[in-house]
């Protein structure tokens, strides 16, 4: 997942959100002063919790995609 | 300066009624309005006529809801109107207000009756101010139009929606309770000769090929709500064109008389009883209040002797004849309040006095 | 073999909705008017209608609301949009028509309009957010401020006996046969969140059937006037608002 850290307010309910406690606040700030949150552990599973909940819609989130099965010849035919 | 409305019945009708028809055939898409006396006739009349014919009446559960659906209606791009009288008429001026800085053309109708506060059913001019200087908050105006007979009751819905649509504002009838109830002959003008295309400013959805509309009238930067406020006193400076007023022999008049719907009507009549008599009494009356005819009246200055301004309240048309007259000549005044009409003999007394007693002008 | 994961190959699950403008949202930090703002954009954005969705903005935190939803929209009055809302509607009815305000709007100055908009069973989707405060007027008391809660003009607590109890305003308009369909729902977490984006999908479905008025409440915070962090305000709202407003469909006609 991705967080606009320039966009976020550091309002925290991403961080609250997670089941995984991926998240957490920057000891940094952004230019309009607010400390943005960040991916604090590499554990996300893109469940979108995060993403839902911000305000700012700050947060874009990737998941891999689910392995295609390759059809085989003997699947083909009808 | 108008075209001329295409006639095609004639009817005897009560001004209120008349007034509603005319609506209809200016093809109005709303009327959202609340009963007041003395025009619930013409909310009466939608409720019954409209769905025989084509449009949207509701009636509302306040004048407060009622100008506020004209408000998102118009902003939708519909040709709207509403009525009421005074006391619902001071309700809406906040809706008034917004309209108006939001640039969104309506038809408003006040049928006034005598106040101040509740006040009494019977007729009264005691709306000009609010009418005419804005009525509610800010730097506005609403186009003013004042009707004298049944006849100009359905011509001015005609003429009040074409200049609202065109200058993008409110217009106003300033009507009032005797002109809504009287029953006169009227030419009502050909339904659907005034056609209407929603304009490209309003909230009808917004496609993919435009940016979206926004209706709204709030801007906290002042740079930005001063560039506005000009916007609109531009307008009101455009709108100057607009001016209309009626004259009765005004050519050689000595005394000037000015005064608008009922109580023109009376002077129009006092006119005829001072000329019998030998005193040369002139009437102009202006049809727009709001634009006023000032310079007209500064022209008719240098001619007369005194101006008597005739009005149904306790005096406010008098100061606008009385800031275009400037001091040049004196101007007098003559009110009757609380739903007394004056009358020809009245306003013929009042000159022959004025002429005897020398009197200063009340300005 | 570990293989680098390039943005390309993966799939994007979430991203802001494009029916939410660019323009950074005033509100404070986890504000919940931003929240609820995202999620009816989306509904509008999933089911195709940002062409023919017409919105009323009311006055409050919210009265910039336009400048966020990128639909065309009108600013209402104090109190007046679902008059206003009434007045685009009854013109255009074959548009989407919402309105939004807060308690402020919709329960004390708007109370006529609110009652006689669902009495009168007009074809919009109301949205109530009600978070028991005036936020942008500095934090006084809100018709639905609860009892003993502290705001700049109740210094002392709501003293219910001098001022009245908490208007659940929801709760009568949902008498009326007009109210089709009347929901309260929150933000106070994720699964608030979506039980609430699939109430303003069953809301914008209801006005294809044209069959009264639909109503959702969505129970939300105010960081500023509670003066509390943005998480605890999620907790107060599950201690001290839920028991005052449940959360659930309070009607849902057939």
């Amino acid at each position: 997942m991705i967080i606009g850290l320039e966009v976020c307010k550091g309002c925290e309910l991403c961080i609250s959100a997670c089941p995984q406690e991926s998240l957490g606040l920057s000891t940094h700030i952004n230019l309009n002063g607010y400390k943005y949150a960040e991916l604090i552990k590499d554990n996300c599973t893109g469940c979108i919790n995060c993403a839902i909940i911000c305000p700012e819609s700050a947060i874009t989130v990737y998941r891999q995609p689910k392995p295609v099965r390759k059809a085989t010849s003997a699947e083909v035919t009808g | 300066m108008d075209e001329k409305l295409k006639k095609t019945e004639t009817r005897l009708m009560k001004g209120n009624e008349a007034l509603a028809e005319a609506a209809i055939r200016a093809g109005m898409d709303a009327y959202f309005g609340y009963p007041i006396t003395p025009q619930s006739e013409i909310l009466e009349y939608f409720e019954a006529e409209i769905p025989k014919r084509k449009g949207v009446v509701l009636q509302a559960e306040s004048e407060v809801a009622a100008i506020n659906m004209i408000y998102g209606a118009a902003g939708a791009g519909a040709r709207v109107m509403t009525t009421s009288s005074s006391p619902g008429i001071s309700l809406m001026q906040e809706g008034l207000s917004y309209i108006a800085a939001a640039q969104l053309p309506c038809l408003v109708v006040n049928v006034v009756r005598g106040g101040p506060g509740l006040g009494t059913i019977q007729p009264s001019q005691g709306d000009y101010f609010q009418a005419v200087k804005g009525g509610g908050h800010g730097d506005y105006h609403l186009i003013v139009l004042a009707p004298s007979s049944v006849q100009e009751m359905a011509d001015f819905v005609f003429l009040g929606f074409r200049l609202a649509e065109k200058y993008r504002m409110p217009a106003m009838i300033l009507s009032d309770g005797a002109l809504g109830q009287m029953m006169e002959k009227v030419e009502l003008p050909e339904e659907g000769s005034l056609p209407h295309t929603i304009p490209d400013w309003a909230t009808m959805g917004k496609p993919a090929s435009r940016e979206r509309n926004i209706i709204t009238s709030l801007h906290m930067q002042s740079e930005k709500m001063e560039e506005i406020n000009l916007e609109l006193q531009e307008n009101y400076k455009k709108l100057r064109s607009e001016v209309r007023f009626e004259e009765f022999q005004t050519s050689d008049a000595d005394v000037m008389l000015i005064a608008f719907g009922l109580s023109a009507r009376v002077c129009q009549k006092a006119v005829e009883l001072a000329r019998e008599k030998g005193i040369k009494v002139g009437l102009l009356r202006p049809i727009t209040l709001y634009p006023f005819p000032s310079v007209r009246i500064k022209e008719l200055a240098a001619q007369v002797d005194f101006f008597l301004d005739v009005e149904m309240n306790a005096g406010q048309m008098v100061e606008d004849v009385a800031l275009a007259v400037n001091g040049i000549k004196p101007v007098h005044f003559k009110g009757r309040m609380g739903g007394m009409i004056p009358s020809p003999e009245d306003v013929l007394e009042e000159i022959e006095s004025i002429i005897e007693k020398q009197s200063v002008g009340v300005f | 073999m570990e293989s680098e994961l390039l943005i390309e190959d993966l799939e994007c699950v979430y991203k802001k909705p494009s029916t939410i403008t660019d323009t950074p949202l005033h509100y404070c930090p986890g504000c919940g008017h931003s929240i609820v703002h995202k999620l009816i954009m989306e509904v509008v954005e999933e089911m195709g209608i940002q062409e023919t969705t017409i919105g009323v903005a009311p006055v409050g935190c919210s009265v910039f609301a336009y400048n966020y939803m990128d639909v065309d929209m009108q600013e209402a009055a104090h109190g007046r949009a679902s008059a206003v809302a009434t007045g685009i509607k009854r013109v255009r009815p074959d548009k989407f028509v919402y309105s939004y305000q807060g308690d402020g709007d919709l329960a004390a100055i708007g109370t006529a309009e609110t009652i006689h908009t669902v009495n009168r069973g007009e074809n919009i989707l109301m949205f109530f957010i009600n978070n028991a405060i005036y936020g942008m007027t500095g934090g006084q008391m809100a018709p639905t401020t609860l009892s003993g809660q502290v705001t700049s003009t109740s210094p002392y607590g709501r003293d219910v006996k001098q001022i009245g109890y908490p208007l659940k305003i929801t709760e009568m308009i949902a008498m009326l046969p007009g109210a089709y369909y009347v929901t309260r729902q929150s933000i106070n977490n994720v699964n608030s969140c979506r039980k609430l984006k699939k109430a303003i999908r069953i809301g914008f479905e209801n006005q294809k059937l044209n069959k009264g008025t639909s109503f959702i409440e969505v129970v939300s915070n105010c960081p500023s006037g509670w003066k509390q962090t943005p998480i605890e305000t999620m907790t107060w709202i599950e201690e001290n608002m839920f028991p005052m407003y449940p959360l659930g469909d309070i009607k849902v006609s057939k």
